[in-house]
């Protein structure tokens, strides 16, 4: 086995704490997930829409929730960069949303939430929603 | 101080409502239902102004369901049952006011749900049901937070930093009650 050169190992080290540090925190993204529970729940709607799902969800497209037009005709599709977007000013990305909230401003904050959603997609709370309204 | 430590039920609410003052002072409520000027002009009132308004009314009207949930839940004893009913009181003003509002503004309010979605089979002791509460508190109070900044008119973002902090103020009290730290943090986010 080749040693391995010292400086090689250090930028080795270095690029490692760095990826695992930008990792998203989907316990912190939790706590973030807290401020929306005004309106939100994961497996049913509510103020707002159920969250279970919303990766790869076409914006205002849950059968029985009663979406505004503008988010109905927003043309959006759930993703990390549309939901970015949209958490970092709602009201910005789809004017005429109800979702008046003025937004997520910390970008960390936004992919831990992100991340927390797409984990949380794959719990049993959200493999058995509850049904949506007529 | 706990509130489940208290050795007399009627003595740990009356030290309770003493020391928080939860008795609305009524500032939200002139606030808001106070601007008959608003009134008067309308047709000039901002859109999302009333949209605001509305998101708000719709959550605080989910939140009486809430609290009557946890009412006729019989899981709540004296005097953890008295607060959720003065909580319930708080959101009922809120609601009102709000709604009022709306019409004054020129805006249809919001109605309540015929059925509200809960996690009833979630809710299984008076802990379960407190944080359900203090869950929707929480929420609430980022809810506010994040409706202030974003009113036109800046008498109706003050009005609703008037909910916002009784919010906090049932948050904090729940979270006492569950024997958690009350206030954790400097700040809300």
């Amino acid at each position: 086995m080749t040693p391995c050169r010292p400086w090689l190992a250090g930028a080795l080290a270095l690029l490692a704490f760095g990826s695992v540090s930008a990792a998203p925190d989907t316990v912190h993204g939790e706590q973030v997930y807290a401020r929306c529970l005004a309106c939100h729940a994961l497996a049913y709607d509510r103020v707002g829409p159920r969250h279970c799902g919303l990766l790869g969800r076409r914006a205002g497209s849950l059968p029985g929730f009663n979406y505004s037009e503008a988010m109905k005709n927003s043309r959006i599709t759930w993703d990390e960069k549309t939901l970015d977007l949209f958490l970092a000013g709602p009201l910005k990305t789809v004017p005429g949303s109800t979702m008046t909230y003025d937004g997520i401003a910390d970008p960390k904050d936004r992919s831990d939430l992100i991340a927390y959603l797409r984990q949380v997609n794959k719990t049993p709370e959200c493999r058995t929603p509850m049904p949506a309204k007529p | 101080m706990s509130f489940f430590l208290m050795p007399n039920p009627v003595a740990a609410r009356r030290l309770f409502l003493g020391r928080s003052g939860l008795v609305l002072s009524g500032a939200a409520v002139a606030l808001l239902a106070g601007k008959d000027a608003l009134a008067a002009k309308s047709g000039a009132a901002d859109p999302q102004d009333i949209q605001i308004l509305n998101t708000a009314l719709g959550a605080e009207l989910e939140a009486i369901a809430a609290y009557q949930l946890g009412a006729e839940s019989k899981l709540l004893q004296k005097p953890v049952l008295d607060l959720a009913l003065t909580f319930q009181g708080h959101h009922k003003e809120h609601a009102d006011v709000l709604a009022k509002t709306v019409v004054k503004l020129g805006g249809k309010p919001v109605l309540a749900k015929a059925n509200y979605n809960f996690p009833i089979d979630q809710l299984k002791s008076q802990t379960d049901v407190l944080k359900f509460a203090a869950r929707l508190e929480q929420g609430a109070v980022s809810a506010y937070l994040g409706a202030v900044p974003l009113f036109g008119n800046r008498d109706l973002s003050k009005a609703a930093a008037s909910i916002l902090g009784d919010e906090a103020m049932h948050w904090a009290i729940l979270r006492q009650a569950l024997g958690e730290v009350p206030v954790p943090s400097a700040f809300m986010s």
